[in-house]
């Protein structure tokens, strides 16, 4: 979509405010993929989302997903994963947070965003990330007496209980 | 006096004895033929053979033609439970209770790969085919099945229909059956 | 599992008795898809609704991080499976994205078609579908025979009627035979007469119109809010479309309206999604028009499967194909978000890849996922009747809903 020169917005205007309103707290900016990838402290992401989306020039109004990821050989293994999307501006940015595994609580965004809601479900669903003040956080796809929590990489795919595949003949 | 050109195709009656006005036979091939020309199905559409479904029940492959027009939503009026697409481990307890509030005679066909035995979800989370949680009849392979893959297998459970016992119902082997999944028979 | 966690907050049971509580689903007739409604109401009014899903849980996203990037794509088709070439040819384009692919105008215009045409049958579906949950049947049985002339379009191209498979990285395995091209101009000669003569049963009517209007509506703060794509969205008067905003495969070359509605109601939503029908038949007449000549494919021996007589008799095809399907090809490291705009809004791929033959992480943003949320919201101080009737107008489809 062509924009005139005053519509859009640099990348580097973006990193520009960031940097200098969360100095210490921006820990990593990736600007040679597709989109802005920005790392920040998961102590401040709160502040991060709702500067984003409040602050006059950036404006990142809409929140186009939230997940979650798992790197088990990291210190901080744990990772939340945010796209946001400035319609005006056609601008896309990813922020990614990460928290340890002994303590894997986040601050949840449901007060700036309502969509964040069940995707915050979901990741708690299936990493067992845990997010602070969030209304109703309990499993949402899973059955309620699962008592792992399955995408973390030590689990396995299948259902091990599973008496009719032979692993054998399934090439596992 | 013919009225329209059609030719019109003669379907065998059951064994009997027939004379001018009356017709004798078994009460029992009475009973099936009557039940398998007005079989009302409960479509328990959960995903893709879901859809199959609806094309099926529409204007191309009608399934009205063998009696099933009347679709039933409620298990206490159905014959046929139909149970189409995948079924999780959290949907499980409520195919079970479907099938508990059914009405004798009642048959189950597993229309799809994911009913019948998982299908390629082989996941912790899918249930290996529904024959883990209620007896089935008649299972249709496919992924999704065509219609007329559908159509057949609800022919089968026709064949089965018309050619069941009356006492089928009342016998040990059945009640073993239902034993083994854990419902009560209902006599 | 108990949950000991000082952090989580869950909401008491509901244990006052003024009120009753009416279960709605998870087999019920009215949703189409399976997901529970748990409605609490005052007489027939309705004061709130909780809702339970995950009855389809799959583990899409479990399994994606197994199987090799070939092997993903009939998982893609059982997302949102009224339209399946959409979700097909978006995981193709992500992929190309990823490894760097660029199509030419002939692929980029045949994608076009055939995700128009899928497009149109979900539309088709869900409008149908307002009207049976208002009590009109007959749209439906006139609509799904159109619905059987795109499943024949789709068979020339792929072989399968519902869940297509359709497509490979870099174009696709066969051009359009003329007996499609026929099927083709055939489909788009009837369609708008079956299409005028759906309009006049129900968008006109008095009796659709008094019960469609005002009911469910949603502001579009809130739809911004809630994270809305789709047609969804524009009925609340946002134009957010990705075709437009974030093009791919060509969708540039091409002019067409995105239609808006303006108070984001049930007939809003009817009428943007019948409007949306049109616009994806001229784009298809578009694309026919022009098609280019050419090969269906981008000429990358090492990433698109080599033609089947080769494969079955000489050694190097085999070789390539045996190494493609299982995944023996250089990705690099890197993560990559795609989004196509779905039938029911934008579609993304979330793909993080580590270099090796799976997918680390594959996420799917679904749409249907995120604006069911606002489902509670939309229905508060309705009657029942309005509930099924916003549910059933929102489309939303188990698959996508749980993957």
């Amino acid at each position: 979509m062509a924009l005139s020169r005053k519509n859009r917005m640099e990348n580097e205007l973006i990193i520009l405010k960031l940097k200098e309103k969360f100095n210490k707290n921006i820990l990593d900016i990736d600007n040679n993929s597709d989109i802005l990838t920005v790392t920040v402290n998961s102590d401040v992401i709160l502040e991060v989302i709702a500067y984003l989306k409040i602050d006059e020039e950036l404006k990142f109004e809409f929140l186009t997903d939230l997940c979650g990821i798992h790197y088990p050989n990291s210190d901080l293994p744990f990772g939340v994963i945010y796209h946001l999307h400035n319609f005006k501006k056609n601008k896309r940015i990813r922020i990614k947070t990460f928290i340890s595994k002994e303590n894997p609580v986040i601050q949840s965004i449901t007060s700036i965003f309502s969509g964040a809601d069940w995707m915050e479900r979901e990741t708690y669903d299936f990493y067992g990330i845990v997010f602070k003040e969030h209304p109703n956080l309990k499993r949402i796809l899973n059955v309620e007496y699962l008592d792992f929590f399955p995408m973390r990489k030590e689990y396995p795919l299948e259902d091990p209980t599973r008496e009719d595949k032979d692993n054998r003949y399934f090439g596992r | 006096m013919t009225v329209s050109n059609a030719t019109y195709i003669k379907v065998d009656p059951p064994e009997g004895y027939s004379a001018p006005g009356m017709f004798a036979t078994r009460f029992e091939k009475v009973v099936g033929l009557a039940r398998k020309n007005s079989i009302w199905p409960l479509p328990f559409a959960t995903s893709c053979c879901g859809i199959e479904f609806m094309a099926t029940m529409g204007a191309h492959y009608d399934l009205g033609r063998f009696g099933s027009e009347r679709l039933s939503f409620s298990p206490r009026q159905a014959d046929l439970l139909m149970v189409m697409g995948t079924i999780a481990k959290k949907m499980g307890p409520i195919v079970h209770q479907i099938y508990e509030q059914m009405a004798e005679p009642r048959w189950v066909i597993a229309v799809g790969a994911c009913a019948s035995s998982g299908g390629i979800f082989d996941t912790y989370s899918v249930l290996q085919g529904i024959d883990r949680i209620v007896p089935v009849d008649v299972y249709v392979p496919g992924c999704p099945p065509r219609p007329e893959q559908i159509i057949n297998g609800f022919m089968k459970i026709q064949d089965l229909v018309g050619n069941e016992s009356l006492r089928r119902r009342y016998s040990p082997e059945y009640k073993e059956l239902l034993e083994k999944y854990g419902i009560k028979s209902k006599e | 599992m108990e949950i000991n966690d000082p952090h989580i907050i869950i909401k008491p049971l509901d244990t006052d008795k003024r009120f009753n509580t009416l279960n709605l689903g998870p087999t019920h007739p009215a949703t189409h898809g399976i997901f529970q409604n748990i409605l609490k109401m005052d007489g027939e009014i309705i004061l709130d609704a909780e809702q339970t899903i995950g009855y389809i849980h799959r583990a899409f996203e479990k399994i994606a991080e197994r199987r090799p990037y070939y092997q993903i794509k009939p998982l893609t088709d059982r997302l949102n499976y009224c339209s399946s070439p959409i979700n097909n040819l978006g995981w193709d384009m992500t992929v190309e994205k990823l490894l760097g692919i660029k199509t030419s105008k002939k692929v980029d215009y045949m994608r076009i078609i055939l995700m128009e045409l899928a497009r149109i049958t979900d539309h088709l579906i869900c409008n149908s579908v307002v009207g049976v949950d208002s009590g009109a049947l007959t749209g439906f049985t006139y609509v799904f025979q159109e619905r059987e002339a795109v499943y024949e379009i789709y068979e020339e191209m792929c072989g399968a009627r519902l869940t297509t498979n359709m497509g490979r990285f870099g174009g696709f395995e066969r051009d359009f035979s003329p007996n499609a091209i026929k099927k083709l101009r055939d489909f788009l000669k009837r369609l708008p007469k079956v299409l005028k003569e759906f309009e006049t049963l129900l968008s006109r009517n008095r009796i659709f119109m008094e019960r469609t209007i005002g009911v469910g509506a949603i502001s579009a703060e809130r739809a911004m809010n809630y994270g809305f794509t789709g047609p969804n969205l524009r009925a609340t008067g946002v134009d957010y479309d990705v075709r437009i905003m974030n093009p791919y495969s060509s969708y540039e070359d091409f002019d067409f309206i995105i239609p808006v509605g303006t108070q984001g109601d049930t007939y809003d939503r009817f009428c943007v999604r019948e409007e949306e029908i049109w616009q994806s038949l001229k784009l298809i007449e578009n694309a026919l028009e022009n098609l280019p000549e050419g090969k269906p494919h981008v000429d990358i021996p090492g990433v698109f499967l080599p033609p089947k007589e080769d494969v079955y008799s000489k050694m190097e095809a085999l070789i390539y194909h045996f190494k493609i399907v299982m995944g023996e090809l250089d990705f690099p490291k890197a993560e990559i978000y795609h989004a196509v705009e779905g039938g029911n809004g934008e579609l993304g791929f979330y793909l993080v890849s580590d270099g090796s033959r799976t997918p680390y992480r594959l996420h799917f943003r679904r749409p249907c996922f995120i604006y069911y949320q606002a489902f509670p919201e939309m229905i508060r101080g309705s009657v029942l009747s309005d509930a099924i009737l916003t549910m059933s107008s929102m489309n939303v489809i188990a698959g996508e809903l749980d993957a």
